[in-house]
Formats: C-alpha cells, structure tokens, sequence
C-alpha cells in the first residue's frame, strides 16, 4: 500500500517559487530522507506533507486519502522538530499526553501509552521534568515520545540532530533507525547532512533550488548519480571533478590526465559508456571518487580497467583509519584516500591506481551525467 | 551570580576609590530623587501651626496624622466636603478593569500579530503602532462625540473605554514583541497535536508569558491611575478620578491653605503606583530583559 504520495507539488511564497513540480511515492513503512543544501524547498516540503504549509499547486495523499484540505491535526501524522519545540509549562509527562488529551483518549489509556512510551525511549525517570530541566540529548528522546505516543501512520522528522553534539548525533542516528526496524512507521526525515541520508534512508530525494534531482536507494544514488549536483553531494570526501578531453583510443575513448610533474596519462574509458563517442575532441568534467583514487585497490591485479598514475603529493591529512592526500591533476586540486601506511609526504612522488569502471562523466555545462 | 562576579575583583586601591565614587554618586542621585518625597512626608504630618513657624525642610515637632484623616474623609473638594475617598475608589473601579481588558487584548493581539500572521497583518500591526505616538489631546474631541455616541459620557465606563483602547497599542506592542522570541515551532507542534487557536494561547503561550503581564499591568496601571487629562475632560462630578481630585482639592481656595492637608491627600493618590513599583518592580526589569536573555 502507498503511504505517502505526492504529485506535481508547486509551493510559491509570493513570487518565490521554492518548490517546482514535486512528485514523490513511497510505500508504507518506507524510511524516506530529504537531502540538500540549505534552501533547497526540503523543510517547506515536509511543512506541506505536515499541512503546516498549503500547497499552491499539486495533490498530497496520505495513505490514499488526498490531504490538501486537510487540517494537520487530522492528517495522522507527528513531527519532530529541530528545536524540539517541547511545551516549556509542561511537565515531560504532560509533553507527551498533550496530544492524546486534545484527541480526547481516557485518562488511564493515556497513562499506559506514557509509560509504554517512556520505558521504550528509556525516560521513565525524567517524566516529572520540565524541558529546561534535560539536556539536549534528553529533550530529543521526550521528543521523539512525544511524536511516538500518537502512534500515527507517519513520522516527519525536521532535522531532528542537527542541535547535538558530533557523538550524541551518532548514537542518535542509530537510535532513530532501530526504531523505524522496530515499529515499522513510514517516515520522512529532513536533514542537510548526507551520511545521516545515507545511513537511515530506505530511498533518498536528493533536492536542490526547488527541485528533486534524484530520487532512489542510497547505494543506487552513491553508484550511480544522476548528475553534477548529486555527484558531489553524496559521498564523502566529495566526489572529485576534474575537468579533462575525451580523446580516441583506438576503438574506445579515454581522457587525459596531466599530472603534477609532468607525466601525462590517456586512460582508456571502460567500453559500457557509448554516449562518451559524441564527446570525443570536446571537454568533460571527469568524476573521481576519492576511494577510487588510491594506493590499491581489491582485485586491482585481474580488473583490466585499474590504471596506474605517479602523482606528487602535495597536503596529507590522516584521518585515523584512512589518509587523505591531496595531489594535482589537470590543475585542479584532487582528493585521494589512501592507506596510512603507503601514503606519500608531502613533495613526494606516490603510486596511485585508479578503477575506470568506477568513475563518471559529466556535461560541463548542464552538469548531467553522460 | 551577583555575589560570585563581585567576590573576583581584586581589591586593589584603584578599585576600592571607583566603588566609593560609584557609591557616593548613587548616594547623591538617591538623595536628590527622595528629598521631595520627604518634604511631603514631613509636611503632612504637621500641624498647621507648625507649617507656619518652621521652614520646609524642618523636621515635625510632633507627629500628628490629623491631616491624613481630613485628606481621606473629610476635605473640601469644591463645595463637596467628604475628602478624597471616593474618588481614590472610583480611580480603583476605573483602574482594574480597564487594566485587565487592556492586557488582556493586547496579549491576544500580540499572539496574532506573531504567531498567526495573516496577509496584511504586518500593516495592521503598524498602524496600531501608530497609536503608541498620538497625543492624548488630539483624540478628546472624537473621543467625546463616540462616548456621546455610546451614552457613557461622564461615567467610569466611559473612562475605562477610553484608557483601554488608547492602552492596546501599548499593550499589543509589549506582548508581539515578547512573543516574536518564543519559537514557532511550539504552535506548530501543538497545531499537530490537535490544539486550536486558543487552546494554544491559553495552554502553552500564556503560562510562559508572566515576566511579560508584569511589565504590561505596571506600566497600565502606572499610566492609567496617574492620567489627569483624561480624567479632567471625559468624567462627571461623581466619576472623577482621584487625580482630578487632587488638583480640585488644592485649588479649593475656602480659608486658609492646609499645605498639610495638600500633601497627605497627594501621597495617598501616588501610593498605589509607589506601592506596585516596590512590590513588582523587580519583576519589571526581569520581564524588560527576558527576551534578551534566552537560552
């Protein structure tokens, strides 16, 4: 059964147009993240499928029900906010039971759910606080409860982390997943960071100026980027973009790489791309993972598509389990993630390998994938 | 906190003579302000007779409450000889209900203006704010002809109207901006929760608003209960307020002048602001500040 669709969605703020001809569906018990930039239409979005925000054009449906005229209270929906938005007069308890008192629930029901609530966020002990007494961590659990309590048929999620600290983040992030496993609720969660994207999404709408740029599974929209923008958002450190020439080789095409020093390398593009036979004599944007970029690579010895450079190394950064290394090529400062113990110094010349059938090619100009 | 920020500083001499400095400066500015108020203490409870041997700033010979009596109960406010008392208690019925409503209005009003913006409210919002700069003379003639209209000139009523809808500019100025620093996320969260427009005021906005009220009943009632112009021309002879009163009392010019009597009468209609600004004055700077202080 569909939980959520949304179809052609426009949302206009006078003569902004911050949302343009969203359209999304996603199945019930589906974890569905919006990624993006700040003021990519993400947050306007999920106030939309909230009914905080009327549409200006375009249908919401709410397990098959259409939403548009329908008032938020009514849309079987919680939403957990990014300032957490507790009521600062309340007691925990009484935070959590706001919302089953206006739904008028007996009063001993909604003590049973509060305490059912509590013992699964494990805030039994702070139920008789008031906000200002908890820390953040601990306002985000009673906020989450909060939202948990209604028991409705989807979660919204506002940038629920992005108040907590590195560490608690985390251990949040993994908190907000095994209870998705264990209740199974569709839920739409916004977030600017793109490793709580992919770590929590089912399917991901990656979003910019407005609109959806790519719409899958986290390991579809990381292995296969629609374009320029999802390329580099996704993936971290960001995908590398070196501008470059398709040139023929022999049957195939390749691209050249000047390197740092001097050497300059053709490599051989792997034959699945066809498209990239219009591009011959014309300039490309070459994306390059860092981790496809590295001193080696599994199975690197049978993949007839793994190349090798010599490049100097110009910055190390050592990041603990991995070394970042920073080298030039085509002029263009690239990032390499390298194994601590075969990276360079700075000024050194390193051995890197490259797999071919991991890299990408992008239209300078419009920024699509070719 | 207070104590702890002073504990730090070293008592170096430097330190030491700016302290003295402040504290004399204070002493003398604390002087100067208390010194008048004592003239009218002292005065009122001499005797005539001591009024006129002694100078201004002489000290009492005795002690003597008669004049307070006679200012409460007993002064010639024109040919009216029962003192001041009922018109203290009508400036009393004026005061409270013309400070609830006027409170009351403006924290709806303020909620709206920050909370439940609707197209246009902005402008709505300033021209209220325009009412924050009228002066009291320019609305007494339309003032006049609406009470006219409404038949409640020359009544309390007719008083209480007028101080309400000039206080509510005020007051919707005093809670919009107070309001505007409580997230909006909480009305969106309750709106989620199924609470409606006044459900949320009356249940999650009101009950952090105290610091707020405070700040808005001291200075309605500061301003209502010290208003003379309106007083003077929009009340009867029975519905005047207790300044009006005053300034009748001390231009009753039957026999001698009881500069004694003047005085008691003046303290007993200035006691109620006096008496709101030592009971709630500290919450009046703590509510002028919390929006600054958040967090």
């Amino acid at each position: 059964m569909s939980s959520l669709t949304i179809k052609g969605v426009y949302k206009s703020f006078g003569q902004v147009e911050v949302l343009k001809d969203i359209s999304l569906d996603i199945q019930s018990g589906e974890f569905l993240v919006l990624v993006g930039p700040s003021g990519c239409g993400k947050s306007t979005l999920l106030n939309l499928i909230a009914g905080l925000e009327t549409v200006t054009r375009g249908e919401i449906f709410i397990r098959d029900q259409m939403v548009n005229g329908v008032s938020p209270k009514d849309r079987d929906i919680a939403m957990v906010f990014q300032t957490y938005a507790l009521y600062p007069s309340m007691s925990v308890r009484k935070n959590i039971s706001f919302g089953l008192e206006m739904r008028k629930i007996p009063k001993d029901e909604i003590k049973k759910i509060v305490e059912k609530v509590a013992g699964i966020l494990q805030i039994e002990e702070l139920l008789n606080r008031k906000p200002a007494q908890l820390s953040g961590g601990q306002r985000q659990r009673v906020a989450m409860g909060r939202a948990l309590a209604r028991s409705p048929s989807i979660f919204l999620f506002d940038e629920p982390l992005s108040n907590l600290d590195a560490k608690l983040r985390v251990e949040m992030r993994t908190e907000i997943k095994l209870l998705h496993h264990r209740l199974g609720v569709t839920t739409v969660y916004v977030t600017h960071d793109q490793i709580e994207a992919m770590t929590l999404a089912d399917r991901i709408a990656i979003m910019k100026d407005g609109t959806i740029q790519q719409f899958d599974t986290p390991r579809n929209v990381y292995k296969n980027p629609a374009n320029l923008f999802v390329g580099g958002f996704i993936g971290s450190p960001a995908m590398n973009f070196i501008p470059t020439q398709v040139v023929q080789v022999g049957d195939g095409q390749g691209v050249v790489l000047d390197v740092d020093g001097g050497q300059s390398y053709t490599l051989p593009a792997s034959p699945g791309n066809g498209a990239l036979a219009q591009w011959v004599g014309r300039e490309v944007l070459f994306g390059l993972r860092p981790e496809y970029l590295s001193d080696s690579l599994p199975d690197q010895d049978e993949e007839p598509q793994v190349h090798e450079l010599e490049c100097r190394v110009t910055v190390v950064e050592p990041t603990g389990a991995d070394t970042i290394v920073f080298v030039n090529i085509n002029g263009v400062k690239t990032t390499c993630r390298v194994h601590p113990d075969s990276a360079g110094k700075p000024g050194e010349t390193m051995r890197l390998v490259t797999d071919m059938t991991k890299v990408f090619f992008f239209d300078p100009d419009t920024g699509e994938r070719i | 906190m207070a104590e702890k920020s002073l504990a730090v500083v070293p008592r170096t001499p430097g330190v030491v003579a700016g302290r003295i400095f402040i504290y004399t400066l204070l002493g003398i500015a604390a002087v100067y302000f208390l010194l008048p108020f004592l003239v009218m203490v002292m005065t009122s409870v001499k005797t005539m007779e001591d009024i006129r041997m002694g100078t201004l700033i002489s000290l009492p010979r005795e002690i003597n409450f008669d004049a307070w009596s006679e200012a409460w109960s007993s002064a010639c406010i024109g040919v009216n000889c029962q003192g001041i008392r009922g018109y203290f208690l009508n400036s009393i019925k004026m005061v409270i209900p013309a400070v609830f409503i006027s409170t009351a209005l403006g924290a709806v009003n303020g909620y709206v203006f920050s909370k439940w913006r609707f197209k246009g409210s902005e402008v709505i919002f300033s021209m209220l704010l325009i009412g924050c700069f009228i002066p009291f003379q320019v609305i007494l003639l339309p003032m006049a002809l609406t009470l006219g209209k409404l038949g409640i000139a020359q009544s309390i009523n007719g008083l209480v109207l007028v101080h309400v809808v000039y206080g509510l500019a005020f007051t919707t100025l005093f809670f919009r901006n107070f309001y505007v620093s409580i997230p909006d996320d909480l009305v969106r969260a309750a709106r989620i929760d199924g609470a409606g427009f006044f459900r949320i005021f009356w249940r999650i906005i009101l009950p952090v608003s105290a610091p707020i009220i405070v700040v808005t009943v001291i200075w309605q009632t500061t301003q209502i209960w010290n208003d003379f112009l309106f007083g003077v021309v929009f009340s009867g002879g029975d519905s005047q307020p207790v300044t009006v009163a005053l300034n009748n009392l001390v231009n009753t010019s039957t026999g001698v002048k009881k500069y004694n009597v003047d005085m008691a009468a003046a303290i007993i209609a200035a006691s109620p602001t006096l008496l709101v600004y030592i009971l709630a004055g500290k919450y009046f700077l703590r509510g002028l500040t919390a929006g600054s202080v958040k967090g």
